[in-house]
């Protein structure tokens, strides 16, 4: 095990779903994982495949509104809160089978290196790396339910829901041997600081047909189009998905401030220094007063 | 109340900032120090990452070095001549030390070096600064003995000898570059002025009389820190002007209060309070070095 620990990794790697799917409750076979042109890691250099669109007109729809279309970053942003709300369109009587609802809200994506620390000379010093080509810098999940419990891997995979799944963008091979605990490792500190939330049992279904999910967006936003998605899901497999976007935008002297920064970083430097020296040079001017009345 | 930060896209809460600005500004007053050594790891420690926090602090040590090297060209005490050597060694050095901390960030070490600087440092200056202040409190209660203006050392036998007027000295310009050179290269790397290695190096290394040390060394530290500041913002866009301002608001203030208090105070027992507050920094950054960490893994992003 030692010698080859990434033969166990893939052995883990492989095993892995496998096992969920075994607990997982349901007869319905997942859509085949062969079939399926979406690779668990894909090639970050290639843009992600698109989705494929729902059946024409699925039995029940998905109908959701948003409380906010658009967020914005003021200087006293301090996070914001984003009410999800909804209700199932049936043409025909309630099927039978359980239904949920999961929701989705994703940020732009950014690349990142997870680091490890070893300890060199008595001291801890980062030596090995994973650099993620594109992760999520926000990714919050809401259900009716436990993951595991509602949702079948195979579905999970095709709409990379889960937060592993959202995750799972490696550039290039990984050169160390235990990727997945990278991996784990990321997801554990950005729950930790509120970047991915997992909040199973967050979404109300009342009457199998009406439902709500707040999500609490954190106060340490990055700018973009977060991606709202709301699955309709009976016996574990998606059966609608509804899309839409937040648009997060900075605004005002928070805009203006960092525009000048990346487009014209000279003017900005002096900006700062004469902000800088004006300070300095005014403060001792008005003690000098002060002191001197 | 909470600020969101344009560039660092955090959100912290300015009174924290500004209170930190305030006691840095009071240490400043107090003992005549930038405080840019303690304010870039007191903002590691609330969370800003440290690209953002060295480039910011080098803007606040930029407006404390300014009103600081105004008050000493009323009293005539500084050495524009050997400012203007230092500066060009700064000028080098800091563009060099731009350049290496560039690398670091590639490299992911980025933090671990800059700590490092900071533990060596801080523990070596405020070691001495304990030593020193104890013997000068021993050596006020006893008769103390004359001394010597300078002393004749290698330092003197060097090539390119220019007159420093103002400091009374015939020396080679070669040691005023390179101790420029070096503060340079820290106050890149660290966001400090230097002032701290710079005070020691210019009377015991360069032996200028003490009374215009403190003058020269502020004008040297505002321009190799606006070298800097400028530096940073243009190639690496690390610059958080707001970060600044509020540190900034919080350290003129703790300064005047300082400078209030520091007339009411005994210098020997200040200093050994200064010193053992380099030290507390000093080991709770070592501890978070030499202790196994809370979470061996750690994210870093990368620009999109």
């Amino acid at each position: 095990m030692t010698r080859h620990p990434w033969i166990a990794a893939l052995f883990v790697t492989l095993l892995l779903p496998t096992a969920v799917a075994a607990q997982s409750r349901g007869s319905l076979v997942p859509p085949d994982e062969t079939t399926v042109d979406y690779p668990l890691f894909p090639n970050p250099g290639r843009p992600r495949s698109a989705i494929p669109e729902n059946q024409s007109s699925p039995a029940e729809q998905v109908v959701a509104g948003l409380s906010d279309n658009s967020v914005a970053i003021t200087t006293s942003f301090d996070g914001s809160e984003i009410l999800i709300y909804g209700a199932v369109r049936r043409e025909v009587p309630i099927p039978d089978g359980e239904l949920d609802v999961i929701v989705t809200i994703e940020a732009p994506s950014q690349p990142m290196t997870i680091w490890r620390k070893q300890r060199r000379f008595g001291i801890w010093v980062n030596t090995e790396r994973v650099e993620v080509g594109a992760a999520p810098s926000y990714y919050a999940v809401a259900s009716t339910g436990p993951l595991d419990q509602i949702l079948l891997p195979g579905w999970d995979s095709r709409y990379r829901i889960s937060l592993p799944q959202a995750l799972r963008a490696f550039e290039g091979a990984p050169d160390v041997a235990d990727a997945p605990a990278f991996t784990q490792a990321m997801v554990r500190l950005r729950q930790a600081d509120g970047h991915f939330r997992l909040d199973e049992g967050g979404i109300e279904l009342a009457e199998d047909t009406l439902f709500r999910a707040d999500i609490r967006l954190p106060a340490n936003l990055l700018e973009g189009d977060y991606k709202t998605r709301i699955f309709l899901l009976r016996d574990g497999q998606v059966i609608d998905v509804h899309r839409a976007a937040i648009e997060v935008r900075k605004v005002g002297l928070e805009r203006w401030l960092y525009n000048l920064a990346f487009d014209q970083p000279l003017i900005y430097g002096l900006m700062s220094l004469a902000v800088a020296v004006f300070a300095g040079w005014g403060a001792s001017a008005a003690f000098r007063k002060l002191r001197r009345a | 109340m909470q600020i969101y930060l344009p560039i660092a896209e955090v959100s912290v809460n300015a009174f924290t900032l500004m209170g930190l600005g305030g006691l840095v500004g009071v240490m400043s007053g107090l003992f005549g120090v930038g405080g840019g050594f303690l304010i870039t790891p007191l903002l590691f420690f609330i969370g800003i990452p440290p690209t953002i926090a060295v480039a910011t602090g080098a803007n606040q040590v930029v407006a404390s070095s300014v009103s600081g090297v105004l008050a000493h060209m009323k009293r005539k005490t500084v050495d524009f001549r050997m400012g203007g050597v230092l500066l060009a060694g700064g000028l080098i050095g800091s563009g060099l030390g731009v350049l290496v901390f560039n690398i670091l960030q590639r490299l992911g070490q980025v933090e671990l070096v800059v700590q490092l600087c900071y533990v060596v440092f801080l523990g070596l200056i405020g070691g001495m600064m304990l030593q020193e202040s104890l013997r000068a409190l021993r050596r006020s209660r006893q008769a103390t003995g004359r001394r010597r203006l300078h002393q004749h050392n290698w330092v003197h036998r060097l090539p390119f000898k220019i007159k420093f007027r103002t400091s009374g000295l015939y020396i080679s310009v070669i040691p005023p570059l390179l101790v420029g050179v070096a503060v340079g290269v820290l106050a890149a790397i660290m966001g400090v002025g230097g002032g701290f290695i710079m005070v020691p190096a210019m009377i015991y290394l360069l032996g200028m009389p003490t009374k215009v040390v403190v003058g020269t060394s502020l004008f040297q530290i505002t321009f190799v820190t606006a070298f800097t500041t400028l530096m940073h913002a243009v190639s690496y866009n690390t610059v958080d002007v707001m970060l600044a301002l509020l540190l900034i608001i919080g350290g003129v203030i703790g300064a005047q209060i300082g400078t209030t208090l520091g007339a009411k105070l005994r210098a020997e027992q200040l200093r050994i309070l200064l010193a053992l507050l380099v030290l507390a920094v000093c080991a709770k950054l070592a501890l978070d070095l030499f202790l196994t960490p809370e979470d061996v893994y750690s994210i870093v992003t990368r620009a999109r």
